[in-house]
């Protein structure tokens, strides 16, 4: 076991773990956020999708050790009270259907947006790839994503 | 963003430890007990809060098919409330509700009835305390916009009468009334599930993110073959394994399988396996990885899907089978050199569910003390939680009013979770070690030991007469059965088309016995059904020289129930309106470029008549994208349009990806797929444009969680057949060389 700090969602946390435990389940069993979901454990479904410097990263096969850098999750992705605008298209769109993913593919199109707020369909169609949906809420996310895109420049 | 902050409670909620994060989240993901203390009692479905929050209880599971949302709706519409007032909360498992199950796509046909009772109940009673209130006749007074209004103007908030409409007697459900349709101000329309914020912040709660005190994490490791029981394994090694409690052997147990629903009793749901006990859900599956164990493979499958394959084909070649429909005539006309006849034979693999949350259960047995009984505590999303009751009975001798069960929401069930080994192996390793116990099962234990949705072969001959039209049928079905019987989805069902309005039609079936576990797939047995069947209609369209659309239509004749007063039987004249429409706005008949085609299939099942056209774009290097599909699909009048609409094209993406892309093989008894890198889902990129497009006729409203799934896959192959003509007999695509992208 060691110690180690880092920064999720703005705080600075101290947990206890073994260096190869996947920050995912230090974010699910330790600090008890459950938000980031566990797919398959080896970043083929980006159920886990979390930030890291504002990168989007599979955070089941990225361990504790490894962690350089300020960690968002889905529940650190609002501004405060302010939803992020994705949040609000998905809301909006009416997208998740069982839900279990919408987290990772809210993850994945925000660190998009950060870095490109005018995404093309095929920009979207890449920085989603690595997320599944099994419900087939596709159609869905490519429209919520792109109309994020519109109220992110509005902003 | 517009929302309604009546609706919402204001929660501090902690993210990342310590930050408070002003978040509003529905009250019904906070705590359901304080703020309901004081809102009165219409009946076991519907509160009121003297402020005019209006509560309403969901009882049936909620796993994506939207059923949280479209049944309030019913009950909110009936009593005239407005739907910005309404809060929706999870019921528990209780008997005041009834049997609280999800499967079939039958929640919306078997609970409208009941929804629009309490809705108009709880209106009755309102009318009631108002009549009282204003002291005015009732019969002026009428409930629409959470409020009570008089024919003279005035009127009384539903939140002013919450206390005295509590009281008023609750009418005889006889002779209550019920809304026109055409009055309808919520049915009908749009509205987004209720779970959605929640869902969007991250809040929401599954399963497997349930946390109890004390609890500890555990995983189970089953015998990779169906039959296997664990002999010995490296203990020692796994319990000085960092962060591991214990580990020990699971015996095999068929009282397990005999508790489980009617449809799925006899299934080895306790199999022979090994179970870890740690301190997080890391340090089991870590341990899990290092487990090494001596199976007893003595009784143990030997299944294996080339096996299978060459069996079927000796089959179709030599024996007859068992006939289900029709008689030897049809051979006459098959042969009938005045007819053209053809014959072929498809094959379809066995797939798994994969629902994105792998499977898992809380379980917290508890030794009765001082003479008391025993009791078990369940946290788990399953399509029929109430049936752990009957688990704990037969396997622990817990009766049912010692267990209780927590409903969590499902990530995925597609009716996986209608089965509960996963329950009953988080009752077992409770039961052994005293504790609390998160079982979660890795993604690999996910697919390896799932209820596959079964494979099988279909040999198909048919005959069309010299003027072009369908004279012979012959469907020789070549599935799978364990202990004599046909395994779940495995054979035909008796309204199959177009035995279901031809003369000369004969179905006969022969059956495998095998060992793998399958179980209820999304739309079982028609998932397959409709690929072979609506595939061969085609094939014998183009042997007719015909347009497959006019042939299509020509099956079904006058307009008519091809079972009188059974909603679950065809009807022709809705059958052929959804294959026009759907047609007709795909632009049916309109020359396409080269290497692009469409293709058309209809299908009946769940009480839904669905058409859908596929248009695709074929290479040279069977390289192919599903560019567009339009679906016309007739459920009676819709409930929630755009829960409704998710549904339909959820079904068609599911569809496609599955038939596309997916296969488990078994070789030896052992599943060969491991995780998400060898057995895929479909991407963003190769997501085809859906329209849709309901038909509201007047049968009973009824379910979309499925029907619109089965069509899908023949479209498709009907279309890649019209772009290139290559006909595609095998799913799924990647075995004929097609890659979708």
């Amino acid at each position: 076991m060691s110690t180690y700090k880092i920064v999720i969602n703005g705080e600075v946390q101290e947990v206890e773990a073994r260096p190869d435990m996947p920050l995912l389940w230090v974010l699910r069993d330790k600090l008890k956020l459950t938000g980031t979901k566990y797919g398959c454990g080896i970043a083929q479904c980006g159920a886990c999708t979390v930030h890291v410097n504002g990168q989007a990263m599979r955070s089941c096969v990225l361990p504790i050790s490894a962690v350089s850098g300020d960690v968002t999750t889905i529940e650190g992705l609002a501004d405060g009270g302010n939803l992020h605008p994705l949040q609000e298209a998905w809301i909006e769109h009416d997208v998740p259907q069982c839900g279990y993913c919408q987290a990772g593919q809210i993850m994945s199109a925000a660190a998009l947006l950060a870095v490109n707020d005018k995404p093309t369909e095929a920009e979207i169609d890449q920085a989603l790839a690595g997320n599944y949906c099994r419900c087939g809420t596709n159609i869905r996310i490519r429209k919520a994503v792109a109309a994020a895109a519109l109220s992110y420049n509005a902003a | 963003m517009n929302m309604n902050r009546r609706n919402l409670l204001k929660v501090s909620a902690i993210a990342g430890g310590g930050m408070m994060l002003q978040m509003t989240i529905p009250l019904a993901q906070a705590d359901a007990n304080g703020p309901l203390v004081r809102s009165k009692e219409l009946n076991v479905y519907v509160q009121l809060d003297s402020d005019g929050q209006i509560t309403i209880f969901s009882a049936t599971p909620e796993m994506g098919q939207g059923i949280k949302t479209s049944l309030p709706m019913i009950i909110a519409e009936e009593m005239g409330a407005r739907w910005e007032d309404v809060q929706v909360i999870d019921a528990p498992l209780d008997s005041k509700y009834g049997m609280q199950g999800a499967g079939g796509s039958t929640s919306i046909p078997r609970n409208f009835q009941e929804m629009r009772k309490m809705g108009a109940s709880a209106r009755e009673m309102l009318i009631g305390a108002a009549a009282l209130l204003m002291e005015v006749e009732r019969e002026d007074l009428q409930a629409r916009d959470s409020q009570v209004v008089h024919k003279s103007g005035e009127s009384r908030s539903f939140g002013q009468l919450a206390t005295l409409a509590a009281e008023q007697p609750v009418p005889d459900p006889e002779f209550l009334s019920y809304k026109d349709p055409r009055a309808y101000s919520i049915i009908g329309t749009s509205i987004g599930s209720v779970d959605n914020l929640v869902i969007a912040a991250g809040q929401s709660k599954f399963g497997i993110d349930v946390d109890v005190p004390d609890m500890k994490y555990a995983t189970y490791t089953r015998c990779p073959r169906v039959g296997g029981v664990a002999k010995r394994f490296n203990k020692a090694e796994i319990i000085g394994m960092p962060g591991i409690a214990d580990a020990f052997i699971v015996e095999p147990d068929d009282r397990a399988g005999e508790a489980q629903m009617p449809f799925l009793k006899g299934l080895a749901v306790l199999r022979g396996g090994v179970a870890i006990v740690g301190d997080d859900t890391w340090a089991v599956m870590d341990a899990k990885s290092n487990l090494k164990v001596d199976w007893d493979y003595s009784s143990a499958s030997q299944d294996s899907w080339a096996s299978m394959i060459e069996e079927a084909k000796r089959i179709a070649a030599s024996e007859k089978g068992e006939t289900k429909a029709g008689d030897d005539s049809v051979e006459q006309i098959l042969t009938d050199t005045a007819n053209r006849s053809i014959e072929s034979y498809y094959e379809f693999p066995y797939v798994a569910h994969i629902c994105m949350e792998p499977m898992n259960c809380t379980a917290h047995f508890k030794k009765g003390e001082n003479g008391g009984a025993d009791s078990f505590e369940i946290w788990m999303g399953s399509q029929f939680p109430g049936q752990v009751k009957e688990i704990a009975m037969n396997v622990f001798g817990v009766t049912p009013d010692n267990v209780t069960v927590h409903p969590q929401r499902l990530g995925g069930g597609f009716g996986r979770r209608a089965i509960h080994d996963f329950a009953v192996e988080a009752m077992v390793i409770s039961h052994k070690t005293g504790l609390p116990i998160k079982l979660t099962w890795t993604r690999t234990d996910d697919i390896h030991n799932d209820f596959f949705r079964v494979g099988g072969f279909e040999n198909m001959q048919g005959a069309v007469d010299s003027n072009g039209k369908l004279a012979a049928w012959d469907q020789h079905y070549i599935g799978f059965s364990k202990g004599g019987r046909p395994v779940i989805g495995s054979g035909l069902r008796g309204n199959e088309l177009p035995f279901a309005v031809l003369e000369n039609a004969r179905v006969r079936q022969s059956l495998m016995p095998i060992d793998t576990m399958c179980g209820a797939w999304r739309a079982p047995s028609s998932n397959t059904n409709a690929f072979v069947e609506q595939s061969f209609i085609h094939e014998l369209a183009e042997l007719a020289g015909r347009d497959h659309l006019e042939f299509l239509l020509e099956l079904f004749g006058d307009p008519r129930w091809v079972d009188e007063g059974n909603v679950n039987a065809i009807n022709t004249g809705r059958a052929s309106d959804v294959i026009k429409l759907a047609a007709k706005q795909a632009g049916w008949g309109t020359p396409l470029p080269a290497g692009k085609g469409l293709g058309l299939s209809f299908y009946f099942c769940h009480a839904a008549h669905v058409a859908e056209v596929a248009e695709v774009t074929v290479n040279d290097d069977k390289t192919f994208s599903v560019d567009r599909v339009t679906v016309a699909v007739d459920v009676g009048p819709i409930i929630n349009r755009s829960g409704a609409l998710n549904q339909v094209q959820g079904s068609v993406i599911d569809g496609l990806s599955t038939m596309a892309l997916q296969q488990i093989t078994i070789e030896d008894g052992v599943i060969q797929e491991d995780n998400f890198n060898e057995y895929t889902v479909m991407r963003l990129a190769q997501t085809p444009e859906v329209n849709v497009h309901f038909i509201e006729s007047d049968n009973p409203s009824t379910g979309l969680g499925e029907p619109a799934l089965p069509p899908l896959a023949p479209a498709v192959t009907n279309a890649i057949y019209a772009a290139n003509g290559e006909r595609i007999r095998v799913m799924p695509l990647t075995k004929a060389g097609y890659k979708l992208v």
